[in-house]
């Protein structure tokens, strides 16, 4: 576990970054973050186009700051103050792409050998041998990336980046597309390997899960700048901006149209997304008409198997459970209403209801448990 | 046989020097940032559209005992240039360039960039880079840069004309010998001749298009094709 002795051997990577970006047909995106990676996993987490790959892209050096300073430890890689800029392949950072990028007319063995030119060959044979069985991969020294599946490439590419022992690994989504077995499987190798080198890992993800699952560490980023940083709980449990809701913290997001205002009751009616589904919400600001987004969490909804009676909760909506998925201490049921509600309950609350794919199920949900978000 | 074996033996040498020249002026056409390579650009494919004897004209002129080359050449040889079998070749070479560097570029560009990220984050250099991953993932593209400077290059005649004239075993290529033969009303000569050139150009190109099938089985990629839209 986490000890002060071996956070100390560790050399922490350090980032303040500025950058202004200018995209065609879009208002220019301001890049401006400052990071502390100690060793360990550290989660980078926000919406798509928060700026998260820009960040890994700067430390590694494929892309230039306008400003900033990147350090590992007393090494400095880049300070426009001092102008210095150390090219990519000169850093020892190892970086794993979304799309892994290994390449096509190498076998896997060759790919993961492809960073330790100028070893002697023994010696680079016995690093990608022990690489390879840390991964789990030596089976497939000999096939092409074309040839093997989804999980074992990353695993490929993984071992790839890691066998030239970098100071530092910065991953960008690279179990998307994965189930959460494969991915905590890969995960739990990746930690056994860090456990004796103890070097920061940067993980970005819009994955509210991943970052449940494996961050020690999160920083949350949105419109180029860092929203929050602690521990998971904390930063998914604030969202301090609404657009960062969308993917922290909110199961069910689904949008619709305003059907009428009720400025008396404080509620307007909302039509979801093509279906005849309409849920009461808080009144915000919109007119009769107006596209709306909602979100609701999975463990603010209730479920009853029969239609309940005399209850304050304005919006009870008919539907039927379309699957059941037990993670960890969570039941999570998908029930179709026209849309697709996800509900979050306990073990024991289905059982006791009896809860099963196909039965008919009605969904209450509190007014004020659904949020409206804006654009 | 004289004019086939000059022909072979012109083809190869200009297939060999727009190789060597190709392919790093078709790496810095792809990746260079130069604002001003659009020019280069126009320049490298001005062949294609310009009538060969406007090309021939104007190399003629500069190998010419009052023209540049000419001069340059005539000061380390002791005679000159035009008309020679080494006027025809850097004739050729320049006739030939598009046919050689527009398929390395299409495909040098068609390299998906992340791997030349990945590449780099992994420790190589511009140049290993160069041998290990580009040039690798480009062999469709080199071989359709070879074979279409050699059958150019064969099939050349405007340009011949022009700068080597008509010399027996020096300059007399195949197509000039062809023309020769047609000329004195010799069609069964001239037949002989054009049909062996046919069958070479058939021959290399179905080999092309065999080695792309097989490459880009392997590689995953297709052969560059100036018909194709990409």
């Amino acid at each position: 576990m986490d000890t002060v002795g071996s956070e100390l051997n560790a050399a922490m990577l350090t980032a303040r970054v500025k950058m202004e970006r200018l995209r065609a047909g879009s208002p220019p995106f301001l890049l401006d973050i400052s990071v502390k990676v100690p060793s360990g996993i550290t989660i980078l987490f926000g919406p798509s186009g928060a700026g998260k790959s820009t960040v890994l892209d700067c430390i590694a050096g494929l892309a230039r700051p306008d400003a900033g300073r990147i350090a590992v430890g007393e090494g400095v890689l880049f300070d426009s103050q001092a102008s210095v800029n150390c090219p990519p392949q000169a850093r020892r950072i190892a970086y794993v792409f979304q799309t892994l990028a290994l390449f096509p007319h190498m076998s896997a063995e060759e790919n993961v050998a492809y960073g330790l030119d100028g070893l002697p060959r023994e010696q680079r044979a016995a690093r990608v041998e022990e690489i390879l069985n840390a991964f789990r991969v030596e089976k497939l020294r000999s096939r092409r990336p074309a040839e093997i599946s989804g999980g074992e490439r990353q695993r490929i590419a993984l071992a790839r980046s890691l066998v030239a022992q970098p100071r530092v690994l910065l991953l960008d989504e690279p179990l998307t597309g994965l189930d959460a077995i494969l991915k905590a499987a890969i995960i739990d190798d990746l930690r056994v390997w860090n456990a004796a080198r103890r070097i920061p890992i940067l993980y970005v993800t819009h994955s509210r899960e991943e970052v449940d699952a494996l961050g020690e560490r999160a920083i949350t980023m949105d419109h180029g700048r860092v929203v929050s940083e602690g521990t998971p709980m904390e930063v998914l449990e604030a969202p301090r901006r609404k657009r960062l809701a969308q993917t922290a913290g909110f199961e069910n997001l689904l949008s619709g149209t305003v059907v009428d205002l009720r400025e008396a009751d404080g509620v307007m009616r909302v039509r979801l997304n093509e279906s005849v589904c309409e849920i009461e919400v808080p009144l915000g600001f919109a007119v009769a008409g107006d596209r709306v987004h909602v979100a609701i969490r999975a463990g603010d909804i209730l479920l009853a198997t029969s239609q309940p009676q005399g209850l304050s909760a304005r919006n009870v909506i008919e539907g039927r459970i379309v699957s059941l998925e037990t993670r960890g201490t969570l039941v999570r049921a998908r029930v179709n209403c026209g849309v697709e509600f996800i509900v979050q309950l306990t073990p024991g609350a289905a059982r006791t209801l009896e809860l099963a794919v196909g039965v008919r199920v009605w969904l209450v949900l509190k007014t004020h448990s659904c949020h409206l978000v804006e654009e | 046989m004289d004019a086939l074996l000059l022909s072979l033996r012109l083809a190869l040498c200009v297939s060999a020097i727009l190789l060597a020249g190709g392919l790093p002026l078709a790496y810095w056409l792809a990746y260079s940032n130069w604002r001003g390579k659009f020019l280069l650009e126009a320049v490298v494919a001005l062949p294609l559209v310009l009538p060969p004897t406007v090309l021939g004209f104007y190399v003629l002129l500069a190998m010419g005992p009052h023209g540049p080359l000419g001069k340059l050449w005539q000061l380390f040889f002791g005679h000159g240039m035009a008309f020679t079998f080494e006027g025809l070749v850097l004739a050729s070479v320049l006739y030939s360039l598009p046919f050689a560097v527009q398929p390395l570029i299409a495909s040098f560009e068609s390299v998906d960039r992340k791997l030349l990220d990945a590449s780099a984050v992994l420790g190589a250099g511009r140049l290993r880079t160069f041998w290990r991953v580009i040039l690798p993932l480009s062999i469709p593209g080199v071989v359709t840069a070879l074979v279409l400077s050699f059958a150019h290059t064969m099939g050349e005649f405007g340009v011949v004309l022009m700068v080597g004239g008509n010399l027996a075993g020096v300059t007399r290529t195949v197509s000039i010998d062809i023309y020769d033969h047609v000329q004195s009303l010799e069609y069964a000569e001239a037949n002989r001749m054009a049909l062996v050139l046919l069958a070479i150009s058939f021959a290399v190109l179905s080999a092309v298009y065999a080695v792309n099938r097989q490459v880009g089985r392997q590689i995953g990629r297709r052969l560059w094709t100036p018909w194709a839209a990409n």
